[in-house]
């Protein structure tokens, strides 16, 4: 047994990239679920509007990186939050739900169609987009970094990222000891209450759309320029639904709970996966059990497995408090 | 203030007790509000002025339409037709949230207390015209901090009044229905609403709460504010009213102070059916 390597690589799933994408997609969810009581089931396209964003400002339309920054920071989500939002918001919550699973996968095929090669690169998608980050890079790139888990490039997106995520984290603790934040929780508790005293929910809910929608889009975008892609298949609906258990697993309405639930989500897959793994080469798992080709399913069960317990043991998440949920049965 | 302050009933000197009669001081009007359901016409009024300063009761057997109109006089629901005019606005058309902030403020039936807010956070949130209810100024504290300094000042007396206090900071999630109608009241006020609207307020109240209830709602219209009620309760209705108003399928069947009510035939008959002393005859129908 590599134990040397079992912990480098649950180390890396902790803070790397994956982490980096799927905290800021969370994050998001966090903003629409957690503390606005919304239900987006689409999180993908908010991701998506990023990585395209970008991608094709720079890729398709041969603008320079900046604006494709603010294409796929700002423009793109805050165009596919109102598009989803004016007809829904006024609705019941469902809704909305519908609305944006139904959009994120409308935009994965509608991305990938041969007749759009031309804007989108179809299925093979963009690449290449992202050298204007990279000439930025102040690290060596044949050198490894932090205890050896980085090289050079990986440590820059790495770097950005972690600071991405310490100033959205920033934003969010603090509008939600704002009075902005306490309206959207007074939204989330109830709706027609937060009418009653004078404040536009709608209005309020649509602002929580975007600015989650922008945290996504953050997300999609690191996802983008860490693998100099974007493609079709890194927005499938379970990436979505990866946020949503990195959301649970921390803690809804946290600021914390949605960095922790990634972190621990792909520690855990990454140790699972070099462990197991691990196990089989070293014959204490039994080829008749499991091969070296199933480790990357049985992960997932054992997940599955790990969220079946936490809904039973602690329905909070990691880091929510059981006096907040014990109040949903009142 | 009147110097007898348990009854306003000197401001409806001259109204005569009859349906859709006019007020000497109307703060509220309808018109020809109609409402219906697929075939089923739930509200249908001609006209009605709520007197300012008082306290009128708007009662009615069970399905007789009162919450629904109650609903479209607050606007949390859109009539078919017919008009409302709150102290001079037009309310056609206009969002349930600007009613608010015109300055009438209404609860609910089912209190709608915030749980998982503390309960100095849902009084809080009462406080109008908020600088630190943007995105952007939320970010910079500087800019709403003394306004949140004022608002809680204010709620924190709201608190003491309705003797909250000890509660400030727990979950409101965790009172008791009576307290959370108090705190339902108490945040409504931090509107500084000029009417208040109150479906059902004594509806799961216990009896010892009750008259405290009694008491805050007294003390509203003490204040100058106008209040209208939905309620069951005809204690409540004697005691505290200066005017009530009567609905039965819809309609506006009776008005008057509280002592005309309970006389009069068109009430009794709504609330007991028309035969209610007659033998039945079968046969007849």
């Amino acid at each position: 047994m590599d134990w040397g390597a079992i912990v480098q690589n649950s180390f890396r799933g902790f803070i790397g990239e994956p982490f980096i994408y799927f905290s800021l997609a969370a994050m998001g969810l966090n903003m629409h679920y957690g503390y606005t009581g919304l239900l987006n089931f689409g999180q993908a396209v908010f991701m998506a509007a990023g990585a395209y964003g970008l991608s094709m400002a720079v890729v398709t339309l041969g603008l320079n990186f900046w604006w494709g920054l603010l294409l796929g920071i700002v423009v793109f989500p805050l165009l596919l939050a109102l598009i989803m939002g004016i007809p829904t918001l006024r609705l019941r919550a469902d809704y909305l739900a519908i609305v944006t699973i139904a959009a994120s996968e409308m935009f994965r095929i509608i991305a990938r169609s041969p007749s759009l090669d031309r804007w989108t690169g179809s299925s093979d998608g963009l690449t290449a987009f992202a050298n204007t980050f990279y000439d930025f890079n102040p690290f060596d790139k044949q050198k490894r970094y932090f205890f050896g888990l980085f090289i050079g490039n990986q440590m820059w997106v790495v770097l950005v990222g972690w600071i991405v995520l310490s100033l959205v984290a920033l934003i969010v603790w603090m509008t939600m000891r704002s009075p902005w934040g306490r309206v959207l929780r007074a939204i989330r508790e109830d709706e027609d209450a937060a009418r009653s005293l004078g404040k536009n929910a709608y209005s309020f809910k649509m602002q929580s759309l975007m600015i989650g929608g922008i945290f996504g889009a953050l997300g999609g975008m690191f996802r983008a320029i860490g693998t100099q892609s974007a493609q079709p298949q890194n927005f499938i609906t379970d990436v979505t639904f990866f946020a949503w258990v990195a959301l649970i697993l921390g803690g809804a309405a946290k600021v914390g709970g949605p960095i922790a639930g990634a972190a621990i989500l792909y520690g855990i897959l990454n140790f699972t996966d070099v462990f197991l793994r691990q196990l089989v080469e070293n014959d204490y798992i039994p080829e008749s059990v499991m091969d070296g080709t199933q480790v990357g399913q049985v992960r997932f069960m054992l997940i599955g497995l790990g969220l079946i317990l936490l809904a039973v043991y602690r329905p909070q998440g990691i880091f929510g408090t059981k006096e907040e949920m014990a109040l949903d049965d009142r | 203030m009147t110097a007898d302050s348990s009854n306003a009933q000197h401001l409806f000197d001259g109204v005569p007790f009859e349906p859709g009669t006019s007020k000497n001081d109307p703060i509220l009007v309808a018109d020809n509000v109609r409402r219906a359901f697929g075939g089923l016409v739930a509200v249908d009024v001609e006209h009605l002025e709520v007197q300012r300063g008082a306290i009128t009761a708007l009662i009615g057997p069970n399905g007789a339409g009162k919450t629904t109109f109650f609903n479209l006089l607050t606007n949390f629901d859109e009539p078919d037709t017919g008009s409302r005019v709150f102290e001079g606005n037009d309310l056609s058309g206009v969002s349930a949230y600007k009613v608010a902030n015109l300055g009438m403020v209404r609860t609910f039936q089912l209190t709608k207390s915030l749980s998982k807010m503390t309960v100095i956070d849902n009084m809080r949130l009462g406080g109008t015209g908020q600088a630190g209810e943007s995105f952007f100024r939320a970010l910079f504290p500087f800019m709403w901090r003394r306004q949140e300094a004022e608002i809680t000042e204010r709620a924190d007396a709201l608190l003491e009044r309705f003797k909250l206090s000890h509660m400030r900071d727990e979950f409101a999630g965790t009172l008791s229905g009576g307290q959370r109608k108090l705190l339902e009241m108490a945040r409504a006020l931090m509107v500084k609403p000029n009417m208040v609207m109150l479906d059902e307020p004594m509806a799961g109240v216990n009896p010892a709460l009750k008259q405290s209830l009694l008491e805050h709602v007294k003390g509203l219209r003490d204040e100058g504010m106008t209040v209208l009620f939905v309620e069951h309760d005809m204690d409540m209705v004697q005691e505290i009213s200066d005017w009530v108003v009567v609905m039965a399928e819809g309609r506006i069947i009776a008005e008057g102070p509280p002592a005309s009510i309970a006389s009069n035939q068109a009430v009794v008959d709504a609330y007991l059916g028309s035969h209610h002393d007659s033998a039945l005859d079968l046969e007849a129908d």
